[in-house]
């Protein structure tokens, strides 16, 4: 219903009172251009370039790997809206993302079959199941994941590098050997050279989950975000930041070299936390609302991090803390809820 | 309500499990396997049918004040019975059912039975409300165990389904699996009795 503002119109001819129709409806009245789609399409635009790097470096079976989790996450997504009567809503691009995190957080040799598990986990167990887009608890690719680590732990830990050659060479990731094998293990890996190891981790020529590997492709693909305005700067840095400096102080002690000799920079382009610092802690839905919940989500996210690669069961642990952080989500938004404008304190409140 | 009703409602409309939600961790902990969960189910089926007889029949002399404390008295003897038959009889079974088998003395749709059917109506009814939440509970633990060790060990009864190339999705064997699985079905059974809700309102407005 439209009610037409009559009054200042009177006295003019027919054609005016055309132009002075106003509509009248309830706030927000100022609308920018940001879409749901929009800014899905931008995120898959910026994880491409780091995905494409896992394809040409892992080769086929990693692109085999996305393309199935990708439609087979749209696949799962438009069946179960179809389903149950709900409007589809696979074109907003948001099922895409979830199928490229997944596959880029899984090893390049899964196979392919696992990668729809995968996807069915993340958009029908975690996603849909909980009402669609906007209202699931924890990442869907992060639990994707994690259900097929628990499924096939196997599967889901076995690293082959191509190092550029055809052959195909089983080895471990550089978290893992660090682990298992310490520091000296892991400088033998690249060549004993610390230059190298850096410069490898930087550009991405190294084992791990296929899309994880390219320190400098994933952060061009999140300065992206944030200068488009769909990342806060503050999240990625504060986490990527305490992982580094944690590393730093207690990162030698399990290898029996004492406090303060850990090496940050390893330890902040190792495993996951590049992509889930910059794709899955600032993730809108499953990410506190104000900045300062968000700075405290990075910061418990990095901790948590620290925690498991140091004394956890597994050598990386970036997805388990985004998800562990997920969960107290609600609980932060409690904490750090801005006070409503104009309000004053209840005379006796604490 | 009639007889026949008293006995249904616990199948599919009120299933102790799916619906009424009591006792749901047996679920979770014993139905790896097919024999494990269908044991289970027996056992309460037997236990919950007998204890509805029981207070049934001293209902009228129990003193109010201290009538929790008499039903699980009598829960517990019923469960120390079968125990000792399981024991007796399936040793093997008992070992695999371990520590849930001494729980089903607190399982909360037992005592819940006792306290709101058997405790105010006649033998015969609560017989019957005993043999249909039994026997919807017994219903439930099969179908989940079936569906865990299909895809959480790749057998059924023990006997292999997909052959060796199978690799068992280990989530279902586990505790996460078994919360999914439940909670789908929940959903599921919910929608399932609204829409024979729908169409029992729309079939009395016609």
């Amino acid at each position: 219903m439209s009610p037409v503002a009559e009054g200042q119109t009177k006295g003019k001819d027919a054609k005016d009172m055309q132009e002075y129709k106003f509509t009248v409806s309830s706030s927000p009245h100022v609308r920018c251009n940001e879409t749901i789609p929009k800014i899905m399409w931008n995120v898959v635009a910026a994880l491409v370039p780091a995905a494409a790097f896992g394809v040409f470096y892992f080769g086929m079976n990693a692109l085999v790997n996305i393309i199935v989790a990708v439609v087979s996450a749209v696949i799962f997504e438009y069946l179960w809206e179809k389903m149950m009567h709900k409007k589809v809503t696979i074109q907003d691009g948001s099922a895409v993302i979830t199928g490229l995190l997944l596959a880029m957080c899984c090893p390049p040799t899964l196979p392919w079959w696992m990668s729809i598990i995968g996807s069915f986990l993340a958009i029908v167990v975690c996603k849909q199941s909980m009402g669609g887009l906007g209202y699931n608890l924890f990442n869907p690719a992060h639990v994707g994941r994690a259900g097929l680590m628990v499924s096939w732990p196997v599967a889901m830990t076995t690293w082959t590098s191509l190092n550029g050659t055809v052959d195909a060479v089983a080895s471990a990731t550089p978290l893992n050997v660090l682990k298992h094998g310490g520091h000296d293990a892991l400088l033998a890996m690249f060549g004993n050279d610390p230059m190298t190891m850096y410069q490898q981790m930087f550009i991405g020529f190294r084992n791990g989950s296929m899309g994880e590997t390219s320190t400098v492709l994933l952060v061009l693909g999140g300065l992206y975000l944030i200068y488009k305005g769909y990342v806060n700067w503050q999240v990625p840095v504060t986490m990527i930041a305490t992982v580094g400096i944690l590393m730093w102080i207690v990162g030698g002690i399990p290898l029996g070299t004492g406090l303060f000799s850990g090496d940050p920079l390893f330890h902040m382009m190792a495993g996951g936390l590049i992509i889930g610092a910059f794709f899955m802690a600032t993730d809108m839905v499953t990410a506190p609302i104000t900045l300062k919940g968000q700075i405290i989500f990075a910061l418990g996210c990095g901790l948590i991090t620290v925690l498991i690669r140091l004394v956890g069961g597994y050598p990386e642990g970036v997805c388990y803390s985004i998800l562990l952080m997920n969960a107290l989500t609600p609980l932060i938004d409690r904490l750090v809820k801005p006070r409503v404008f104009g309000a004053v304190k209840a005379k006796g409140a604490k | 309500m009639s007889l026949w009703k008293v006995f249904t409602r616990g199948i599919i409309e009120e299933n102790p499990y799916f619906v009424l939600a009591l006792s749901l961790c047996p679920g979770l902990a014993v139905t790896t396997s097919v024999v494990n969960g269908l044991t289970m189910g027996l056992t309460v089926w037997f236990v919950i049918t007998s204890n509805n007889v029981v207070v049934s029949i001293i209902r009228k002399t129990i003193n109010k004040k201290v009538r929790v404390p008499v039903y699980i008295t009598c829960i517990a003897t019923i469960v120390t019975c079968v125990q000792l038959f399981l024991m007796a009889y399936a040793p093997d079974l008992y070992k695999a059912l371990g520590v849930y088998l001494d729980l089903v003395v607190v399982f909360a749709i037992i005592l819940a039975r006792a306290e709101s059917i058997a405790s105010k109506n006649g033998v015969v009814v609560s017989f019957l409300d005993g043999m249909g939440m039994g026997m919807g509970f017994t219903i439930a633990m099969f179908v989940i165990s079936v569906v865990r060790e299909l895809f959480g060990n790749g057998t059924l009864f023990g006997v292999s389904m997909f052959g060796a190339s199978y690799q068992p999705a280990l989530i279902m064997a586990l505790p996460p699996g078994a919360f999914m699985l439940i909670g789908f079905m929940m959903a599921g059974l919910k929608m399932w009795n609204k829409s024979r809700e729908m169409k029992k309102m729309k079939g009395s407005e016609a």
